[in-house]
């Protein structure tokens, strides 16, 4: 158990010549705090995956430094860490049975046999192994492969960290559900800093108490569900999060105003006179923009087609050359192919070149 | 149920019929034929029943004392080459690089003895092992050893294990790389992560995912071995004395060096038995050692 400070990290593939843009981790500096449950958000190829097996040793960093409650450890192996990590496809040692998989991790650490035991049990039990400890491990579903994988990541009570690598992406959905509150339900047990990677928000967002959004190979935000969802650092996370994304459209931005196509939108903060030359955009959530019927005040649309989801209704509507979500009030039945829009004024971010431009109240 | 009979059927197993006859069961249906059976040339041919086999399991005769004695030989012989060939193999292929231009390189030099003739083989050891032209033999005689093939059992045996070894340990050896190298990355990364030794990662992860392979190499190895004829024949030509007479090189000398025909069918009979039947124990033990007895299960 520890917390976990990452100190200017950075890694390339192509070496530390690489040019900067290439990298695969650009510099980062962030500190993890002991029993944590955190997850590293971002599509393929953002750099997660390599952030967490820098973490784990498995790949050392072209700069920077990572400390376990202060301790520097960058230049010690995987084994001398003290981390667990499971795979994103299950790993099983075949000619063991279940319970000598789970006990693998503490034999080789030299633990007492009876400590290795009781362990092992207390594992077992809470992931629903038990009935299978006796069992080889290969002939098991998937899923209980990758249980056990799990298993092996927390049987250990001493670690720095247990680290995720994708682990649900091999389970079907409805087991993918069990496990993950299985998960939630350990993390709060074991009290040990968890980090998860996935591509899936909806994993990230019931996972973890901190999000950590990557693009690029960089870190865009870091913070709470809520957070991401309000107040998105960055227009690559407003549209990455959220189903559907936030809109994000080209506008002027003067003092309590922007203005969208000739039309002027109100905003809750006052922004003053934003700098030149950056490219201006303001984001707004669908949920805060509804549809209405056109009128003269508001900012009037073509509607493309109606998204039901079920307990919401979205409308995918076009501003000019901008596509656009709205919600779909409860009661409004859509009449023609145009509508007017109305804008939650607390909701209306601003974005100067993709970052969010805080605003004076 | 409706059972659809279309005699058609018949004439569309017909060409595997044919194939299967004319390949193997006539060729091996005139072997039995003279096997009950002896000559004295001029094709006359007279009916001896199961003489031959008995004969051959009896050590008292000539027939079975040479057969019985080659055949120890011969397991002898297969079984120091497993014994040695198998572990030399893996080691090799756990030596072996993973990636880089010297994967090729690796792969090449490991290649270049399987793809030797055998009598060449055979020829390159006879000659690089003798005395007075041979490095092997030369250099060896020069340290103070005695050695000389053509006059020492032991010699002779060396030789030709030595030889064996450096032509099919690459077979072994192949074979392991390549199951070595389906083992996905994680399963060595969360070995690292588990804090296995390396001795533990080679029980528990290598081991387990060589097992197919190993199974296809040691087979085949038997096979060969078991069956070996060539390179001795060149080599040693079976001597001294017997010495290196393995069956198959006593099966040739029956069958062409004395036209005994009757007593070189019911020789190779016996010895294609013995091939059939230890492979099937070798395939049934290493496939079952592997996984779970049902009862067990069971009890689970």
């Amino acid at each position: 158990m520890a917390r976990i400070d990452l100190v200017d990290l950075a890694h390339s593939y192509g070496g530390n010549d690489a040019p900067q843009e290439s990298f695969a981790l650009k510099p980062v500096t962030m500190t993890w705090r002991q029993g944590g449950a955190y997850a590293l958000l971002g599509p393929s190829g953002c750099g997660k995956t390599t952030l967490l097996n820098l973490i784990s040793g498995i790949v050392t960093p072209s700069r920077g430094k990572i400390l376990f409650d202060g301790r520097d450890i960058t230049p010690l192996s995987t084994q001398k860490r003290n981390i667990a990590q499971v795979f994103q496809f299950p790993v099983i040692y075949d000619t063991m049975t279940v319970g000598q998989n789970l006990a693998f991790p503490l034999k080789n650490r030299g633990v007492a046999k009876a400590e290795v035991d009781a362990r092992v049990r207390q594992i077992a039990d809470l992931l629903d192994l038990t009935p299978y400890l006796k069992r080889k491990a290969t002939r098991l579903t998937a899923d209980a492969k990758q249980k056990i994988s799990l298993g092996r990541g927390l049987v250990r009570s001493d670690v720095a960290a247990v680290l995720f690598d994708e682990p649900l992406t091999v389970i079907d959905p409805e087991l993918k559900w069990q496990l993950r509150s299985k998960l939630k339900a350990l993390h709060r047990e074991l009290d040990l800093t968890m980090i998860y990677v996935t591509h899936d928000q909806t994993e990230a967002l019931t996972f973890a108490d901190t999000v950590v959004v990557m693009h690029d190979g960089r870190v865009v935000q870091s913070g709470t569900p809520a957070e991401l969802f309000d107040k998105p650092a960055h227009t690559f996370v407003g549209y990455f999060i959220g189903s559907p994304g936030m809109n994000i459209v080209p506008a002027e931005v003067r003092g309590h105003e922007a203005r969208v196509d000739g039309h002027v939108i109100g905003l809750h903060r006052n922004y003053g006179v934003l700098p030149a030359g950056k490219k201006i955009e303001i984001g707004v959530r669908p949920e805060f923009v509804d549809v209405a019927p056109p009128a003269s005040g508001l900012l009037s649309a073509t509607i493309e087609r109606i998204d039901d989801l079920g307990r919401i209704q979205f409308a995918r509507v076009r501003v000019g050359d901008t596509k656009f979500a709205a919600r779909v009030p409860p009661g409004f039945s859509v009449s023609g192919n145009t509508a007017g829009l109305i804008f939650n004024p607390a909701h209306v971010h601003v974005y100067a070149d993709s970052h969010l431009v805080e605003g004076v109240a | 149920m409706d059972k659809t009979i279309n005699q058609k059927a018949w004439f569309l197993v017909l060409p595997v019929f044919l194939v299967v006859a004319f390949s193997a069961v006539l060729p091996l249906m005139t072997v039995v034929n003279y096997s009950m059976q002896d000559t004295f040339g001029n094709n006359q041919f007279f009916w001896n029943g199961v003489g031959w086999f008995k004969e051959l399991l009896d050590p008292s005769t000539d027939l079975g004392g040479r057969f019985l004695a080659s055949l120890g030989r011969n397991l002898f012989f297969s079984a120091v080459i497993l014994a040695i060939e198998v572990p030399l193999g893996i080691i090799v292929a756990l030596s072996m690089p993973r990636e880089g231009w010297s994967v090729a390189a690796c792969l090449v030099i490991l290649a270049l003895p399987l793809l030797i003739p055998w009598n060449v083989v055979g020829t390159i050891w006879q000659i690089f092992g003798r005395p007075d032209i041979g490095l092997l033999g030369y250099v060896l005689n020069h340290l103070g050893l005695n050695y000389n093939y053509v006059s020492n059992e032991v010699d002779a045996w060396v030789t030709v294990i030595v030889m064996d070894v450096w032509h099919w340990t690459s077979l072994v050896a192949l074979l392991c790389y390549a199951g070595l190298k389906s083992i996905p990355d994680a399963y060595y990364q969360a070995a690292q992560i588990d804090g296995a030794s390396r001795w533990a990662v080679f029980k528990a992860i290598q081991l387990p995912k060589m097992n197919r392979v190993l199974l296809i190499a040691v087979l085949l190895r038997f096979m060969d071995s078991f069956m070996i004829y060539t390179e001795p024949f060149v080599v040693t030509g079976g001597g001294p004395g017997n010495s290196t007479t393995f069956v198959s090189i006593e099966l040739v000398k029956i069958a062409l060096g004395q036209f005994d025909l009757g007593k070189a069918a019911a020789l190779s009979l016996v010895y294609n038995l013995i091939i059939l039947i230890v492979c099937w124990v070798f395939y049934t033990v290493m496939v079952n050692a592997g996984s779970e007895r049902p009862a067990k299960e069971g009890a689970a």
